[in-house]
């Protein structure tokens, strides 16, 4: 087995046993990266002598017995939305194309203190928005799968960069879909968090009471061990759950006899579904009957409005987020300009893409007195309807299980439309809007050679449960292999 | 046709707490420009704010201490606006959940008491300064970035400036016993809206009002009350309309002028911030604060009158700030006669401090230094008027009255026969002044009482030399 094709748990077992330097397998890492970036496109920066030194460092507490953790050593991928202390994080804006931040986002503080190394940054749609990771400003990522395809998005850069064994874990963001979707798309496991479980301090903003950071790994269990890495309470996120947190692997390798799972009948009869999908999904619920788990059909009757409350209500948050970046202080400043109006003015219209002014002036339109009411202040109490579904979802069933994007991975420009984007993640942003815990794992390949996903949700803090569930449908299931890299002509 | 002005304010008041509102920097005025600031601070992605505790307290307290009531629940709102003193370009504020609301302070002008309603007290975050004399340009200093402020809004109850000015003198005087705010005027921590409109007479509507912001004294709100108060009754009598409309106030030329009109009004598009969870207080909580409250300066007013029966003037004058107040308590709890203590408080003490361009609480004299003052007074060790260079002495250099007395040697002469000797050579030195006393002059005592005090350097007993000088000018 080469390097770079361990998983999370392997290469961290291979360092244990001393089977492999980390410097062995960080570059073995740099050189599948430079074999199969140009491309691929999953990231924005390669930290080459940061990570080679570090895990030099990383050698020698091995070697003297004084490992920081069981991951000492281990290389990730870190999305460009995170910020890394004297490195580069850019939110695939040029806005922020050279913004060096001065401080390290909490996860990566939880990293340095583990011995995990920041290999590379990840590519994105710009701040988070989007779902295909064309709406990059530094070009769009491919599909490990098929070349022609988006990675979906907006971590698309995390997903392929996993998916083509460029690291055995990636860092995410996930605000409506963004770590869930693209792991469908490129065929691996994508966890979001409940809301709370991982500190957003350092994730640099676009929804603040959607965003979570989670990982992307090739195997359940994979998750579940970077879960034990970045899950925790933090004082500097206000929003952070003061909370005992389990050990996420517990549940890893139970069975699921009597594991009560819900299908809301609403998810497999939305128009946009494909069939292969829906076929793939209830080859998962089938499977899972195989198992011996209970699967029943139920119903979620605000699934209808969950998608426009989720675009009203994070396109809120993201105006008043992304309205610091003025050219004043940091990032990109327009070079003529006449006044301070026209500063702003010309920085901001020079310095953000398409999608990201149409979704602030989406949410400038609805915080505006006048409309406040009648979208805002709506959103936010179909929000609670929402959440009191789930809830009530959640007294009978252990896991709610529906497909987690409506197709496989689409060719990249298929969708210019942004109401046809936004589709993409009618199934995963009611799980934000609730704040519980979702992941996608793979459940099989389109006649087309895509990976599809299945999309399983817990209630909150109840990440276990769901692994459980995971871990269980994954050794049930044939194994999709490995990427193909398609289509590269295309 | 007579005009009444109807006034209403917004004080914001910065808090003294020892870190500011949603980080660990230091809470501290001044500073070199970006000295104490941090990514927080400054806005940079990814940053989250962490309300401080001590914050909310502070707010709560200024709540009780002005008769509002304190809320269960409250939460903290996005105003969002562009200016590079702001960088978030939105202030964390509070909306329409404020942490306090609906109470009063009851003032006094010219002897006539009234109430003037609270209508909210709101917690926000400081934004930073523009400085404009940067060699190019314009440079922003982020050090007053997230200091903790209290916005705390009047009802429209205020009908002169001197109501005003009682409002804020009053205002300033809870805010100080409470420690909320050290209030200090020239550090900005005390500044003022002021929103003022003009009707006639006995009319039941408000006129239009116009907003002048960020007067930064006591005495310029006052200018900008009258002088807008006059241009508007102007502007009627002319018949014209008023304009809302928000106005600069120039100090220097007592004159506003326009800045911006309703139209023209920004759309703050306010809405919770995500970043921050709502603020809770228990019934237990708000009571507990309410038990830590100190005596309020009206209490210790009354106090001071019926208890100590000092005159309803010296104790408003002393309980108007809380350093004199403590003070004074401090020195009356070591010397019996209170009137005695607060007639040296207010011409001395206030004198010297104002002299200084010091603030009360920066008062270097300890209560017991004036009280050992009063009793050497008393004891005949020194007389009054060295006894007030003492205390000048001792304030200005802090040293105890006993070892400047003693220092200087400035210990009273009640040696009679010292000071009769004296006396006798000044009679025979002076035949003038004797013959006019002789003559029925009976004032001409004084000039020999003088020349005892110049020849013992103020030191000699008054009453003593008074009584030498009539026996032995008898006797001439």
């Amino acid at each position: 087995m080469k390097a770079y094709e361990m998983t999370l748990k392997q290469a961290a077992q291979a360092l244990e046993r001393k089977e492999i330097s980390s410097v062995e397998l960080t570059q073995s890492l740099l050189d599948r990266i430079g074999g199969l970036e140009p491309q691929v496109r999953a990231l924005n920066a390669v930290c080459e002598t940061q990570a080679m030194e570090a895990a030099r460092k990383s050698d020698q507490r091995r070697a003297s017995g004084e490992a920081k953790s069981g991951m000492d050593g281990i290389p990730a991928v870190v999305k460009d939305n995170i910020c890394t202390e004297g490195t580069k994080t850019t939110c695939s804006s040029k806005i922020l194309a050279h913004f060096v931040p001065p401080y390290n986002a909490h996860v990566i503080e939880r990293f340095n203190a583990q011995g995990i190394i920041t290999l590379a940054k990840s590519n994105l749609d710009e701040f988070a928005m989007g779902s295909s990771t064309e709406n990059s400003a530094f070009g769009a990522s491919k599909n490990p799968w098929n070349l022609s395809c988006v990675p979906g998005g907006s971590s698309g850069g995390s997903a392929a960069a996993v998916s083509a064994q460029m690291a055995p874990l990636a860092l995410g963001s996930d605000t409506g879909g963004s770590i869930r979707q693209p792991a469908s798309y490129c065929g691996v496991v994508g966890l979001k968090p409940t809301y709370g479980a991982v500190s957003r301090y350092g994730l640099v903003a676009f929804a603040s009471s959607f965003d979570q950071i989670g990982p992307f790994t090739r195997t359940v269990e994979d998750a579940a061990l970077a879960l034990n890495a970045i899950c925790g309470y933090d004082k500097n996120d206000s929003t952070s759950m003061n909370a005992e947190y389990p050990d996420y692997a517990a549940g890893i390798g139970q069975d699921v006899k009597g594991m009560r799972i819900g299908v809301p009948k609403e998810y497999f009869a939305s128009e946009g579904l494909s069939e292969e999908v829906k076929a793939s999904g209830q080859n998962a619920m089938k499977t899972f009957e195989n198992l011996g788990a209970i699967v029943e059909e139920t119903t979620m009757p605000t699934f209808e409005y969950a998608l426009t409350a989720y675009y009203i209500i994070s396109s809120a948050e993201a105006t008043s987020n992304l309205s610091r970046y003025d050219g004043v202080k940091y990032g990109h400043r327009a070079e003529d300009f006449d006044g301070i109006v026209d500063l702003y003015v010309k920085t901001r219209n020079e310095g953000f893409g398409d999608e990201v002014k149409r979704r602030m002036m989406l949410g400038n339109y609805v915080l505006s007195s006048g409309y406040y009411d009648a979208y805002y202040l709506k959103a936010l109490k179909v929000r609670t309807l929402i959440k009191q579904d789930f809830d009530k979802l959640f007294d009978k069933y252990d896991c709610i299980l529906s497909p987690t994007a409506p197709t496989p991975a689409f060719a990249a420009g298929a969708k210019s439309d942004p109401m046809h984007m936004y589709l993409t993640d009618i199934y995963t942003v009611p799980v934000n809007l609730a704040g519980l815990t979702a992941m996608s794992l793979p459940c099989g390949l389109s006649s087309g050679g895509l990976p599809i996903g299945v999309h399983l949700i817990a209630k909150p803090m109840n990440e276990v449960t769901m692994l459980r569930a995971a871990y269980a449908l994954e050794q049930a299931l044939p194994p999709i292999g490995d990427p193909t890299f398609a289509g590269g002509d295309a | 046709m007579t005009y009444e002005t109807v006034i209403g304010l917004e004080v914001h008041v910065e808090l003294a707490t020892n870190t500011k509102i949603f980080c660990g920097c230091e809470n501290k005025f001044g500073g070199e420009p970006n000295t104490h600031c941090c990514p927080v601070c400054t806005g940079m992605p990814g940053v989250l704010p962490v309300l401080n505790e001590k914050v909310v307290e502070f707010a709560a307290k200024a709540g009780l201490a002005t008769n509002c009531t304190v809320a269960n629940f409250s939460k903290m709102d996005r105003k969002g606006y562009y200016y590079p003193d702001l960088p978030k370009a939105y202030q964390i504020s509070q909306f329409d959940l404020p942490i306090a609301l609906s109470g009063h302070v009851d003032i006094n002008v010219d002897g006539n008491e009234k109430r003037i309603g609270i209508t909210r007290i709101h917690m926000e975050e400081d934004a930073g300064k523009l400085l404009h004399e940067a060699v190019a340009g314009t440079a922003v200093d982020y050090n007053r970035c997230g200091v903790p402020l209290i916005e705390i809004v009047s009802e429209p109850d205020m009908r002169s400036a001197e109501e005003a000015k009682a409002f804020l003198d009053t205002l300033k005087s809870i805010m100080q016993y409470t420690g909320v705010s050290d209030c200090k005027m020239q550090e900005g921590s005390l500044r003022c809206d002021v929103n003022v409109s003009v009707r006639e007479e006995g009319a039941k509507e408000f006129g239009t009002r116009t907003e002048m912001k960020n007067l930064n004294s006591f005495s310029a709100v006052v200018k900008a009350i009258e002088a807008e108060s006059a241009r508007q009754i102007a502007v009627l009598t002319d018949g014209g309309t008023i304009t809302q409309e928000t106005r600069r106030f120039d100090d220097v030329k007592n004159k506003s002028y326009a800045m911006r009109g309703k139209e023209e009004a920004h759309d703050y598009r306010y809405f919770p911030d995500p970043d921050l969870v709502p603020v809770t207080l228990t019934d237990e909580q708000i009571e507990a604060f309410a038990d830590s409250l100190p005596e309020l300066p009206e209490t210790k007013k009354q106090r001071f009158v019926q208890e100590l029966g000092l005159p309803e003037y010296d104790a408003g004058v002393l309980t108007g700030e809380r350093a004199v107040a403590e003070f004074f308590e401090g020195c009356a709890a070591e010397y019996s006669d209170a009137k005695k203590v607060s007639n040296w408080i207010m011409t001395d003490l206030l004198r010297l401090l104002k002299e200084a361009n010091m603030e009360a609480d920066e008062n270097p004299v300890r209560p017991r230094q004036l009280a050992d003052i009063l009793k050497m007074v008393d004891e005949g060790k020194i007389n009054v008027t060295v006894g007030k260079a003492v205390f000048e002495d001792v304030f200005k250099t802090g040293e105890d009255p006993a070892a400047i007395v003693e220092k200087k040697g400035l210990v009273q002469i009640s040696d009679t026969g010292e000071l009769r000797e004296m006396i006798q050579k000044i009679i025979a030195d002076n035949p003038g002044p004797v013959a006019d006393y002789k003559g029925g002059k009976k004032k001409a005592l004084t000039f020999f009482v003088g020349q005892v005090m110049k020849a013992t350097k103020g030191k000699a007993n008054p009453k003593v030399v008074n009584e030498i000088a009539s026996e032995e000018l008898n006797k001439a």
